[in-house]
């Protein structure tokens, strides 16, 4: 299931970046796509595991910047 | 500006403030304590923000980088260095913000198309409700000043509306009953009372919504380049700089560490990549924002750099180049004058919903007393038989003419025979008229690079081959079906796929196929076609087919500043790397090269939002 997200406080294109490169490693992740400028998460995953891939990507997000949420 | 921008900016001009009364100073106590207020005022955030990061594993972060390059420059004696690198990469990072802002700003811009609510009659009363609530076949009443809620019909008043939001076109719409209007627009002087047709998921202004709002979520390569590159830039650099400290002095000796020592700290400098990588996503969002302020929608930054590599354009002809509307060319009565044979024709045509029927009786002009008319009848692919004042009355194609026993000369274009009580009695020509800009937009492209094109069509052979002729088209495809455009097209990619990409304009109502099939497909006209809007890559709202060598145009521009940004940003940032490797650079120079050159990137970026002068070449070139 592929659906977007909205995220806040996204201030660093190279940050966004990582973030990606993060979210796509989370098991259950088929692809993820950041996109810097419209602050905006894409994000392609098995829909069983819902729940904890978004609790994942959340966290992976806060690791790189603490200010920054998925919405 | 925000007030957390503005505040932002007022404390870094007070660090600045400080700093340079700092420098006027004495050396002694009172100019390091001056150094250090300004250092902590502007850099306390970004040292906090660096240790947090340290605690939760991400190190190679700017903050940190930051951190540890003016707190080596303190050890190493160099103050005013450490608190200019500070206070001008906080400049820098203010202005990158204020640049991404400005050019988000732009695309929210395009969102106030969003009508807040509708005026629906229910029961007798007029009541405001959401357009979402609002279903098709109800009443809406749109006052001037607001905005059209949903797609309709008007029933009742004129207006003109202003359509500028959806199409970049500044000339306001005129607008009677009977005419379709589109969601979005802006309904200017009379009131409208207008019959739904869409409910608004499917409305014009909620596809163009989806549309703005997803756009740029498909990543050109260079953008995904440039990410990748900068995963492995800020370790490397990194790594250098801790190789510069320890390995010459293990060679040479410790004797001169601090020099070492103070290279690696220029070193990290700049070793932070955001500002590069800034730039080069916000050179293609600005392209992006800049295009739909002229009413092109483009899916993602990948389509601009096909774009930009352009090589061939293939066209649909009817609706695209053409006007798709039919237009009667010549009237040939057999014998008699044109007008009664263009009154016997709208007689029989007069019922039939056929787009050659319209333009006759659109031609003829006056009412038809539906009292001559005593019998009508569809005659499926051929034409109508209608008695009218006692005469009997074929209008229909050639070969309802042979059925009739009756061989007259067949025309190339689209045409209307006639016959009436076993007679032959002449024919009627339409043709469907190229756009006024066609030719030009043909040679636009040309001149941008598109050095082939050619053009599918449905039409008759000589139709489409007159069309070409008069566009300076060399390949034509004739007589196609929707399947055939397919295959012809696919064969047309295999053939110049390798000189650069190729694009599909189609207006989208039986081109979904090839449209998906192109490198890029354009759908024209799209405002209330949504079949487009789906099957496209890049959607033209109006019909202005200038617009397409204008996406061009505007993708190449893109394309070159977003490249010239990097091997500019690149090619400083290694001759630095060099020359700081051989001691000649100092920390001041450092930081020119680092933020000065990602602020010059990012001001050239933002050009791109400004496109007066493309469009004045292109499409007002008076």
């Amino acid at each position: 299931m592929k659906k977007t997200f909205k995220m806040q406080n996204l201030d660093c294109a190279n940050c966004a970046a990582k973030m990606e490169q993060a979210i796509q490693k989370i098991p259950g992740v088929i692809s993820a796509n950041i996109s810097f400028m419209t602050q905006k998460l894409t994000l392609e995953y098995d829909e069983s595991k819902e729940a904890e891939i978004l609790a994942e990507a959340k966290k992976a997000c806060q690791k790189v910047d603490r200010a920054c949420s998925i919405l | 500006m925000s007030r957390a921008q503005k505040r932002k900016l007022g404390q870094i001009a007070l660090a600045a403030g400080i700093f340079v009364a700092g420098l006027l100073m004495p050396e002694g106590y009172v100019q390091l304590v001056l150094f250090f207020a300004a250092y902590l005022l502007v850099g306390f955030g970004v040292l906090k923000e660096a240790l947090s990061n340290i605690f939760r594993g991400q190190v190679f972060d700017e903050n940190f980088l930051m951190s540890i390059a003016t707190i080596g420059a303190f050890a190493i004696g160099e103050y005013p260095e450490g608190v200019f690198v500070m206070l001008f990469a906080q400049l820098g990072e203010f202005f990158e913000h204020y640049a991404v802002n400005r050019s988000r700003a732009s695309i929210t811009e395009m969102m106030n198309i969003q009508p807040e609510s509708a005026n629906v009659y229910r029961q007798g009363e007029l009541i405001t409700v959401e357009p979402e609530e609002v279903e098709v076949g109800e009443i809406i009443l749109v006052a001037p000043g607001e905005k059209v809620p949903l797609d309709g019909v008007i029933i009742e008043g004129a207006s003109s509306l202003d359509t500028k939001a959806l199409t970049g076109e500044a000339m306001p719409r005129a607008v009677y009953e009977g005419d379709e209007v589109v969601s979005g627009c802006i309904n200017q002087n009379g009131s409208l009372k207008i019959r739904v047709s869409k409910v608004y998921s499917d409305s014009t202004v909620a596809k163009i919504l989806e549309l703005v709002e997803n756009a740029a979520s498909q990543k050109a390569p260079t953008e995904r380049f440039i990410t990748r590159f900068a995963r492995y830039y800020t370790p490397a650099v990194v790594i250098s700089a801790l190789a510069l400290a320890f390995v010459p002095p293990i060679f040479v000796g410790f004797e001169h560490f601090s020099e070492w020592f103070r290279r690696a700290l220029i070193f990290l400098v700049i070793s932070c990549p955001c500002a590069l990588v800034i730039s080069v996503p916000l050179g293609f969002f600005s392209g992006i924002g800049a295009a739909a302020k002229e009413g092109i929608m483009i899916k993602g930054s990948n389509y601009l750099e096909v774009l930009a590599k352009c090589r061939t354009a293939v066209f649909d002809k009817t609706g695209t180049l053409s006007q798709g509307e039919f237009a009667i060319e010549q009237i040939l009565p057999q014998k008699g004058d044109e007008a009664e044979l263009l009154e016997l024709a709208a007689w029989a045509e007069c019922y039939s919903s056929h787009p050659l029927a319209e333009a006759i009786r659109k031609e003829y002009g006056q009412n038809i007393d539906s009292n001559i008319i005593s019998e009508n009848e569809e005659l499926p692919g051929l034409g109508v038989k209608t008695v009218a004042k006692g005469k009997t009355i074929y209008a229909g194609n050639i070969k309802l003419m042979h059925s009739l026993n009756l061989n007259p000369e067949e025309l190339a274009a689209t045409a209307v025979y006639l016959a009436a009580d076993g007679e032959y009695l002449g024919v009627i020509s339409f043709n469907d008229a190229l756009k006024s800009e066609a030719k030009e937009a043909i040679k636009l492209l040309e001149s941008l690079g598109v050095k082939d094109s050619a053009v599918l069509s449905g039409d008759k052979k000589a139709v489409a081959v007159q069309a070409a002729e008069e566009l300076g088209i060399k390949r034509v495809y004739s007589e196609l079906m929707p399947a055939d455009k397919v295959e012809i097209f696919a064969e047309l990619k295999k053939e110049y796929e390798q000189k650069g990409s190729i694009i599909y304009t189609g207006d989208g109502i039986n081109d979904a196929p090839v449209l998906a099939l192109a490198d890029c497909g354009i759908a024209m006209g799209a405002m209330g076609s949504d079949a487009a809007v789906e099957a496209a890559d890049i959607v033209i709202m109006d019909d202005d087919i200038r617009k397409i060598p204008l996406a061009v145009a505007l993708a190449k521009r893109t394309a070159f500043i977003v490249r010239s940004n990097i091997v500019f940003a690149l090619g400083v940032k290694g001759v630095f790397l060099i020359l700081t490797a051989f001691g000649i650079s100092n920390m001041w120079e450092a930081v020119f090269a680092d933020v000065g050159v990602s602020v010059i990137a990012i001001a050239n970026s933002m050009r791109l939002l400004n496109i007066k002068k493309l469009k004045d070449k292109i499409i007002n070139p008076n």
